[in-house]
């Protein structure tokens, strides 16, 4: 099903999509860019090249495909345009990102329909445990499909988050393939000054998740290499953890590499950097 | 005059638990989550006869609620089990955001709510539950009355496509209700006593005290209407303002906080569309505490005498 699209350039999706989501926030003066252009290559790759969908015909239940829930619903501007753009509903519909009567809000949400949307995420900590059920519902179903998910760094200090870690771990959900955004920022700074997860790389061990780390989560081929050696591992019996190493904001100058970007729109002559630093090539919505 | 008898006292979580079996059998999208109550939620029976149907999620109420909702994703139907305090309080935002604005087919299934939870006291003993589910949009809010009816209402929320909040008890209590009781319906209200004087609203263990109420009243030459609010969302407005119409006065009987519940959700709607004075039976603005079921009732003034007390009351500002 993911064959249509395999005659896109990655590399020249991510600086279209990197385009879209500065102009996406710059219009609403709000909204997470630090986030969403740290992930784009993930985005790329998942939505682009492995994930098993059909994005013309979405459905809730996705019998028979792969799912992907976003547990860090903050940064729909990724999201979005990368839905948008890989055929889930018109690229045209980007402008309405944050604004009155739109489906795209501010974080995703199902009540809107929007295509691609399985459950409203935004509030911290929820989307892994989703994205656990519904693997194991799928197991349930005899459906062979994988469902995925993504969580920020920040967001493992949400407890619930190790609660789904131990359920996950102990139900041998291993058909659940858990990408975690580590970008070592937050909103108020750095992770390791907010709450410092000291071995994090252990903590995911000794709750008993099979953990494999890619240490350039934004180099397209790195990031691909590392979600098929994940995917290698599923069916073994342990949920798989990729501790995916990002620069917040990367492929912006001046927005890389720290936590002022979390949640802060670029002004019209910041745009204008952006923009020039990342050319137009599958067409601005 | 109908009298209303009980032959034996169940507790209305086994009506649960054995309504959970029975609609296991007929639909096998349902499945049970249960966050180590299992015993406690009579959750056993199903376990057995469905142990790939049945998850045990540990202590961990806000994981339970999203998987549930994840599984809800796929086209299952889950039941989650737990006390009504962790069912609700412990997991507001889990059910606000994955179940109530996300849509899902959750059924939420909570026991030991009220003071009739009795010696746990009142950190267990939430009042609260009725005003939080209700408040959240898309949610249906059910709360039977005796073991025949949470059953049976066990069994019709599978058929409610959305969430559900399902609120049942702990204590054995009159079985006074038919089995498989033709008249019940999710959203309709049930007229157990008909009457002219005085309309009494109950809900859960309360109706009963509300019938008994209504025969020693009787006796004194009141006539009380006594309407069973088993589903106090989505509110049956009609029936609500044609007895009232009649009756021109109201008391209402619940096993929760005055803010919120029941007699809450009967005055909003009187207030906007027929005025009418009202004595609320509930707990006002207290927490509970330990002690027996019958103390608890009596100390809070949810007891049988509280409610003829309320109805002379009201009678006198008609």
């Amino acid at each position: 099903m993911n064959t249509t699209f395999k005659k896109i350039d990655k590399a020249q999706m991510v600086y279209q999509i990197r385009r879209d989501i500065v102009r996406m926030v710059h219009q609403v003066q709000s909204g997470h860019p630090g986030g969403s252009l740290g992930c784009v290559e993930f985005f790329v790759n998942l939505f682009f090249d492995i994930l098993n969908h059909d994005p013309q015909n979405f459905t809730m239940e996705a019998i028979g495909q792969d799912m992907f829930f976003l547990s860090n619903g903050h940064i729909t501007p990724v999201y979005y345009s990368t839905l948008a753009r890989c055929g889930y509903f018109p690229i045209d519909e980007l402008k309405t990102f944050r604004k009155i009567h739109s489906r795209l809000q501010g974080h995703p949400a199902t009540l809107e329909g929007l295509p691609g949307v399985r459950v409203a995420t935004g509030s911290l900590g929820q989307g892994l445990s989703v994205a656990v059920g519904a693997a194991q519902a799928k197991k349930l179903l005899h459906d062979p499909n994988i469902v995925y998910v993504l969580t920020g760094d920040g967001e493992l200090n949400e407890g619930q988050i190790w609660e789904a870690f131990m359920y996950a771990a102990h139900h041998q959900v291993d058909n659940l393939f858990i990408t975690i955004d580590y970008n070592q920022q937050q909103i108020d700074g750095p992770t390791s000054e907010i709450m410092n997860m000291f071995d994090l790389k252990a903590k995911l061990f000794a709750f008993g998740l099979e953990v494999i780390e890619c240490k350039l989560g934004n180099n397209i081929q790195s990031v691909y290499d590392a979600i098929v050696m994940g995917k290698s591992l599923l069916r073994k019996g342990k949920p798989v953890v990729l501790l995916l190493h990002t620069v917040m904001g990367h492929g912006v100058s001046f927005m890389a590499g720290t936590h002022h970007w979390h949640g802060v729109a670029p002004n019209d002559d910041q745009l204008q950097v952006a923009l020039i630093e990342n050319p137009e090539t599958y067409g601005d919505y | 005059m109908k009298k209303f008898e009980f032959s034996v006292k169940k507790d209305t979580r086994s009506g649960f638990g054995d309504g959970l079996l029975e609609v296991g059998k007929k639909n096998e999208k349902i499945v049970g989550l249960c966050a180590d109550l299992t015993g406690s939620l009579k959750m056993n029976a199903f376990q057995k006869q469905f142990p790939n149907r049945f998850f045990q999620c540990g202590i961990a109420e806000a994981n339970m609620m999203g998987v549930a909702a994840g599984m809800a994703t796929v086209g299952l139907i889950p039941y989650t089990g737990t006390f009504a305090n962790f069912a609700t309080g412990r997991v507001y935002d889990q059910i606000r955001q994955s179940i109530a604005y996300s849509q899902k087919n959750v059924k939420i299934c909570a026991s030991h709510a009220g003071l009739t939870l009795g010696e746990d006291g009142a950190t267990h003993q939430i009042l609260e539950d009725i005003g939080l589910m209700k408040m959240l949009p898309h949610m249906t809010v059910v709360v039977p009355a005796d073991y025949n009816q949470t059953k049976q209402a066990t069994i019709a929320i599978a058929d409610i496509q959305g969430p559900v909040y399902l609120r049942f008890g702990r204590p054995s209590w009159p079985v006074f209700l038919p089995e498989n009781d033709s008249s019940f319906q999710i959203g309709k209200a049930q007229i157990l006593q008909e009457g002219k004087d005085v309309t009494i609203f109950a809900c859960g263990h309360l109706v009963w005290n509300a019938l008994k109420a209504a025969e020693i009243l009787y006796e004194q030459n009141i006539a009380v209407e006594v309407i069973n609010i088993h589903t106090i969302k989505p509110l049956d407005k009609e029936a609500i303002l044609k007895s009232v119409s009649k009756t021109r006065c109201v008391v209402t009987a619940e096993e929760h906080q005055k803010n919120g519940g029941l007699g809450d959700t009967i005055a909003q709607l009187l207030a906007e569309q027929l005025p009418t004075p009202i004595e609320f039976i509930a707990v006002n603005d207290s927490f509970g505490q330990s002690g027996t079921p019958a103390e608890l009732l009596k100390v809070y003034h949810l007891d049988i005498p509280d409610i003829i007390d309320a109805v002379k009351k009201v009678l006198t500002r008609k």
